[in-house]
């Protein structure tokens, strides 16, 4: 277990390094000058070149990553050889010229917001999907499973950005039940925090409501005709210990999968739902860096996004380790 | 033991007319259809038959784990005086495991990948009998020892992955015998396994039957093994009973044409090598829609020998041919035994 654990440390180590290597090239070699973008209205081919080296953009691309991911480990300095050299602390993730802040300082400004809009449109799917899913196979076949299949397909037809609007309209606009959204931590503001909330997390847990109750449905169905579930009622067993220990035991695990992925990639942000709600996150930042073609700013939270990714994926399998006895040899 | 309600000539499992019918989209599949049987105490019972012959689904309604909401169980099945069909399902939860047990086919699949062997043996126990974990616990080693498997102390902790396909197996042995049942039920407990390890299982059961005084139905496709282990045979075709015998008789004079067929599929190392194996011709017959006339009749080669077409158009009934020996064909009894006969010599002519 204890080699496993570091093998699989040790590849995403690696794993994290090519993911630098790949956003890096990526985004650097696209067209555009950022020199010239950093400019300004009264801009001359003097003030560009002035600005490329200021940036750094002057160098060789093979220096620009070595800065780049030397910055990663030891932090950077910006034109050190000027009279007003910017530092950017280790872990430095760039500089955003456009809106003279570290990269890294705008991501951690970001985050909460995105963490909490994910972790709690999880909870919400999760409990719904699991619970929902299982009742529809307990009752296979009859009306309670076509009804939440049906639910189902509703949830799963409906874009997050239809079902967002609708929200807005009728929720906020029309009925005036909630004031318009206005994000505020939890912590300065628990009820205003949960009046923002509530509707961005309706909207983001309703699509995967919908996966996760036909995902869990098919699951639990499947194991019901798993030879072990005979067994455990040839045994003698109640149907509940039958259901719950033997059945939902197994058929639950490889949601632990789709679950964490699906979080990992939500903490990433979550574009269209904080477009819609205002929300200061991450996936309101990625939209308007691009937007802004901040190059830093773009790199840096791809990459962020991407190491959440790969970190999930680790815990994930971890976790899946230690539930399924069956996957700790390998 | 003799009372007034239970006469002792009573067998101790008795089935009457048993049918199972699962309504599906295509039709009702009638799995199986008026089956009779019945097995004395300690014997043991061989039901023999193809794919889809309703010898599994036989099993689990005695084990009443067919899903009452899914098909339509009718009959009756008396086990020690007492009627399953119908019985409240906590009554019947407290046979399972406990008077009658089961072993299925697969052993892999039969056992919980993610419990210890030796928690699944104790949960059987906790089923039907409350007890420290630690006795529960003495008491599945003992049960794994007894079974065959070395170094159990270190095994009971192993999870079922660890285990071959052999050990596997006489884990759920002892499962199923961890509460002393009196009515063992093996579906097919070898085919899984190979050729060297089914024999190891089939001489387990026959020994811990003599031990435990256990009555045993064995189901199995495998004619080759019933000889060695069945003290009664029954056939199974196309969810009915075709022909019933002690063992000696049926290997000796088979008297319907499907039990010739599978005797005669059966390979010999006594018989001779350019003795070609004889399949039986065709398919099982679709299970929603049977042949109107003898179930097997399609594939029977001497159907013709029957005047009138009767084979094709009228079922005909399970009927003594001899004491104890029962036999489902239209065919006179004299001809079916001079072509048991014929077919037996050419079978033996090898040698």
């Amino acid at each position: 277990m204890a080699a496993y654990v570091v093998r699989r440390v040790v590849m995403m180590v690696g794993l994290l390094f090519v993911l630098t290597v790949a956003v890096f090239f990526l985004f650097t070699l696209l067209p555009g000058d950022p020199a010239r973008l950093t400019c300004g209205k009264a801009c001359s081919p003097q003030i560009i070149e002035a600005n490329r080296h200021r940036l750094g953009y002057d160098q060789p691309i093979l220096t620009q990553y070595e800065e780049f991911l030397s910055g990663l480990v030891v932090g950077r300095t910006y034109s050190a050889d000027s009279p007003d050299p910017i530092v950017c602390n280790a872990p430095c993730l760039g500089y955003s010229f456009t809106r003279h802040e570290q990269v890294l300082t705008l991501i951690t400004a970001a985050a909460p917001t995105t963490f909490w809009l994910a972790t709690g449109a999880f909870i919400m799917w999760i409990s719904a999907g699991i619970s929902l899913g299982i009742f529809a196979a307990l009752n296979h076949g009859r009306w309670p499973d076509r009804l939440v299949m049906g639910i189902s397909l509703v949830g799963y037809s409906l874009p997050s950005f239809f079902i967002g609007l609708v929200l807005i309209f009728f929720v906020i606009l029309k009925l005036n039940w909630l004031p318009f959204p206005a994000y505020v931590s939890p912590f300065d503001n628990p009820f205003q925090f949960l009046q923002t909330m509530i509707l961005p997390w309706i909207v983001l847990a309703v699509l995967n409501t919908a996966f996760y109750m036909r995902l869990t449905r098919n699951q639990v169905l499947e194991t019901f005709n798993e030879d072990f579930v005979r067994t455990a009622r040839a045994k003698g067993l109640p149907e509940r210990t039958v259901v719950i220990k033997h059945a939902l035991r197994a058929g639950l695990t490889p949601l632990v999968t789709a679950a964490g992925m699906d979080l990992a990639a939500l903490l990433g942000g979550a574009i269209i739902t904080e477009s819609i709600f205002s929300l200061p996150g991450l996936g309101a930042l990625a939209v308007s860096s691009v937007l802004e073609s901040d190059l830093p700013l773009i790199t840096g939270i791809t990459l962020v996004t991407s190491a959440i990714i790969i970190v999930a994926n680790l815990v994930v399998d971890l976790l899946y380790a230690v539930i399924d006895p069956r996957v700790r040899l390998a | 033991m003799t009372t007034p309600d239970r006469p002792a000539e009573q067998p101790f499992l008795e089935i009457k007319d048993l049918s199972v019918a699962f309504p599906t989209e295509d039709g009702l599949v009638r799995a199986v259809e008026g089956v009779s049987l019945s097995i004395e105490r300690g014997r043991t019972l061989a039901i023999v038959g193809e794919s889809g012959s309703g010898k599994s689904v036989t099993a689990q309604a005695i084990m009443g784990l067919i899903d009452r909401k899914v098909a339509k169980v009718t009959g009756e099945i008396w086990l020690d005086g007492q009627e399953l069909i119908g019985l409240p399902a906590n009554e019947l939860q407290a046979l399972r495991g406990g008077k009658v047990a089961m072993i299925f086919q697969d052993p892999m699949s039969s056992l919980h990948p993610f419990y210890r062997v030796g928690d699944q043996i104790t949960e059987a126990i906790n089923a039907h009998r409350s007890m420290r974990a630690k006795a529960a616990r003495a008491i599945a080693l003992e049960m794994l020892r007894r079974v065959g498997i070395p170094a159990a102390d270190r095994r009971i902790d192993d999870y079922p992955h660890q285990l071959s396909g052999g050990m596997r197996q006489r884990v759920m042995i002892a499962m199923a015998l961890i509460n002393a049942p009196e009515l063992l039920i093996a579906d097919e407990p070898t085919t899984a396994l190979d050729v060297t390890v089914q024999a190891q299982i089939l001489e387990l059961i026959a020994s811990l039957q003599g031990e435990f005084g256990i009555t045993v139905i064995m189901i199995t496709h495998d004619l080759g093994i019933v000889a060695d282990v069945a003290d009664d045979v029954a056939v199974m075709y196309g969810g009915r009973i075709v022909e019933v015998a002690s063992t000696g008789v049926l290997y000796a004079q088979p008297e319907m044409p499907y039990t010739l067929g599978l005797l005669s599929s059966i390979p010999r190392m006594d018989r001779e090598l350019s003795a070609r194996l004889e399949p039986i011709p065709g398919n099982p017959p679709s299970p929603i829609q049977l042949p109107p006339g003898c179930v097997f009749q399609p594939r029977c080669t001497y159907s013709d020998r029957v005047a009138g077409g009767t084979c094709l158009n009228v079922r005909p009934d399970l009927l003594e041919t001899a004491p104890g020996h029962l036999v489902r064909c239209h065919l006179p009894a004299e001809e079916r035994r001079q072509i048991s006969q014929g077919v037996l010599n050419v079978l033996a002519g090898g040698s």
